[in-house]
């Protein structure tokens, strides 16, 4: 045990020695989830648009009020001309343009019937879409306004509402996302490049040749940085609570044992690429191109897995991060407890006891 | 109890697929002895020095270390040990004073021993003032002797030096020698590997290792005198031509 006590302390050395890497690997986890927090947004606010009016009577000019009076419009010009359409898009100055009809009030009122355009910037189409799926549900709303004085013969009331994340606010999702991604880089790729590290030295060798056990040199070498990653995780929940109000609706306790659970699994993961690599350079290589970029795009982190193409809906089952996100998200957004997820619990387990096995049977012969 | 050698080798073999890297070479060092094992390179010496660190596992052969089997008993063995590598063995990032902490504590050794030998072996080193720098800033000499006495800071019965000097300039080549004959001195067995002729002659035996077999061992005024040569230059020249001319 106390040899065990020296070697963690000689990798708290190591760590803390080299501040910049510290700086990267305490300040990411913050800076990243202000930046996916603030910055980058799904959410529509203040998308510039301009209107061409060509009726400018009554009906129109209460539509266009109740557009711009929402937080997701803000006009940057009123057009006179169709001829100006193509180049205020071309200019990059606004996202869609609403168009009236002439006489469009007089029509409605006389022939209950009048056209309107609405043109979007598809060159952006998630923005586009939402941004038409908004101007549309704001010009049905008041269609059924000027509805209401009349009886309809049938009507289908729709009540609806968002389940868990009511204001459908980005930062719910991102916040579990990005612990997944933050234990991800923390634990696989500093732990395989601390490995590969002191192979590189030749200090593995004379760590080898000492009485220490081999499967204890490297327990020692992944406690720090299982520590660092549990304080990381910890950072963004309360980053996520107090600046975002990302709840946590589930257990606190079972959320921890979880995010050690998956610490653990992607420990392992590192460990596993540092016996199949004998460099940094391609430990790096392969945990940035092996794990990161599978995490952040197959994991449903960005995009959801069930509108990818069959092939990489089952390439995605084996990312365990995937799995993860289910769980947190299930815990801290609508707050179950093991009953629901002791699946993908047994699959990160099962994910762990794998890459172990790996490493234990890859280690073998370099220190027979 | 045999415990008049140290290290007991009898046709240790060792096989990487079809190449044989070290063919059945036996022999034995007494306690407190200076055994050089020499060899142009890729000859099997280090490879020979691993299977009885306990880093490879021999094919065939036995060998026994410290009195413990290299088979059966290789934790005893370890703990009884120093090991010294061709690459440079300390953290760079870690100052003299942790190094020392931490090599101490990985064999558990006990705190109040740590810190006592540790103050002695910077008096000697005339460390004192540089034992909380870290060592990258320290000059190649000095790293050098701080590896070695780390190497032995746990009383190991055997030390095993893979090419210790290299890269070294003379002054701090003899000064480095002086700690290795001191040590030696002391009871501990020391089994070194060098390119250096001049360095063959500090070492009470010596064994030349070609093509995996150990050609000749003895003394080096044994050695010169059976090859006639004036000096062990000669001597290893002598037993490597052959190959180079085979290899013609």
């Amino acid at each position: 045990m106390k040899r065990f006590q020296a070697f963690v302390k000689k990798e708290f050395h190591h760590i803390t020695r080299d501040w910049r890497t510290l700086i990267i690997l305490i300040g990411m986890p913050i800076i990243q989830i202000m930046l996916f927090g603030f910055a980058i947004t799904n959410e529509i606010k203040d998308a510039k648009i301009a209107i061409l009016d060509h009726a400018q009577d009554e009906h129109s000019t209460v539509l266009i009020n109740k557009i711009l009076s929402t937080d997701y419009f803000q006009l940057e010009k009123y057009l006179a001309d169709d001829s100006e359409i193509e180049s205020i898009f071309k200019k990059g100055k606004v996202k869609e343009v609403i168009i009236f009809e002439s006489g469009f009030g007089e029509k409605l009122e006389k022939e209950k019937k009048a056209n309107m355009q609405i043109i979007a910037d598809a060159s952006d189409p998630n923005t586009a879409t939402m941004l038409l799926n908004y101007t549309q549900a704001i010009i049905v709303n008041y269609q059924a306004n000027i509805n209401l004085s009349k009886k309809l013969p049938f009507s289908i009331n729709i009540q609806s509402e968002m389940f868990y994340n009511n204001e459908l606010k980005g930062v719910y999702l991102f916040v579990p996302g990005l612990i997944a991604i933050i234990l991800m880089l923390v634990s696989a790729m500093m732990t395989s490049i601390s490995i590969t590290k002191e192979k590189e030295l030749g200090t593995m060798e004379i760590l080898l040749a000492t009485p220490m056990k081999p499967v204890i040199i490297i327990v020692a070498k992944v406690v720090p940085y299982l520590m660092l990653s549990f304080i990381n995780s910890v950072i963004i929940l309360l980053l996520g609570y107090f600046v975002f109000g990302v709840p946590v609706h589930g257990s606190l306790v079972l959320l921890l044992l979880e995010m050690i659970l998956f610490i653990l699994t992607v420990l392992s993961l590192g460990i596993f690429i540092s016996t199949a690599t004998s460099s940094q350079q391609v430990a790096l290589m392969a945990s940035l191109m092996g794990l990161m970029l599978p995490t952040i795009l197959l994991s449903g982190f960005l995009f959801p897995v069930e509108n990818m193409p069959l092939p990489l809906q089952i390439i995605s089952n084996i990312v365990p991060a995937k799995w993860f996100i289910i769980i947190i998200k299930g815990i801290m957004l609508k707050g179950v407890g093991l009953s629901v997820i002791w699946k993908e619990t047994l699959i990160l387990m099962g994910f762990m006891a794998f890459f172990i096995l790996l490493s234990i049977k890859k280690f073998k012969p370099r220190l027979a | 109890m045999s415990n008049e050698f140290s290290i007991e080798v009898h046709e240790l073999t060792k096989k990487f697929g079809d190449f044989t890297a070290v063919n059945e070479i036996s022999f034995n060092t007494k306690k407190g002895e200076i055994f050089g094992f020499l060899g142009a390179n890729g000859a099997g010496k280090s490879t020979a020095m691993k299977m009885l660190c306990g880093l490879l596992s021999p094919t065939g052969g036995m060998a026994k270390v410290a009195g413990f089997d290299i088979y059966k008993e290789r934790e005893k063995v370890k703990s009884r040990i120093g090991y010294m590598s061709q690459k440079f063995s300390l953290y760079q990032d870690l100052t003299a004073r942790e190094n020392i902490r931490f090599y101490a504590g990985i064999y558990g050794m006990p705190d109040k021993e740590i810190k006592l030998k540790t103050s002695e072996l910077l008096d000697r080193l005339h460390l004192h003032d540089f034992a909380d720098v870290q060592i990258h800033s320290l000059p190649l000499g000095w790293k050098q002797k701080l590896a070695f006495s780390v190497a032995v800071f746990h009383n190991p019965e055997i030390v095993f030096l893979d090419e210790p000097t290299g890269g070294v300039d003379p002054v701090t080549r003899r000064e480095f020698w002086e700690m290795i004959t001191q040590t030696a001195q002391a009871g501990t067995t020391i089994f070194v590997t060098t390119h250096y002729m001049d360095e063959a002659e500090y070492c009470d035996r010596i064994s030349i290792m070609v093509d995996g077999r150990i050609e000749a061992l003895g003394s080096p005024e044994e050695l010169k005198r059976n090859f006639g040569a004036r000096s062990m230059d000669e001597v290893f020249i002598q037993l490597a031509r052959p190959t180079a001319d085979k290899i013609g």
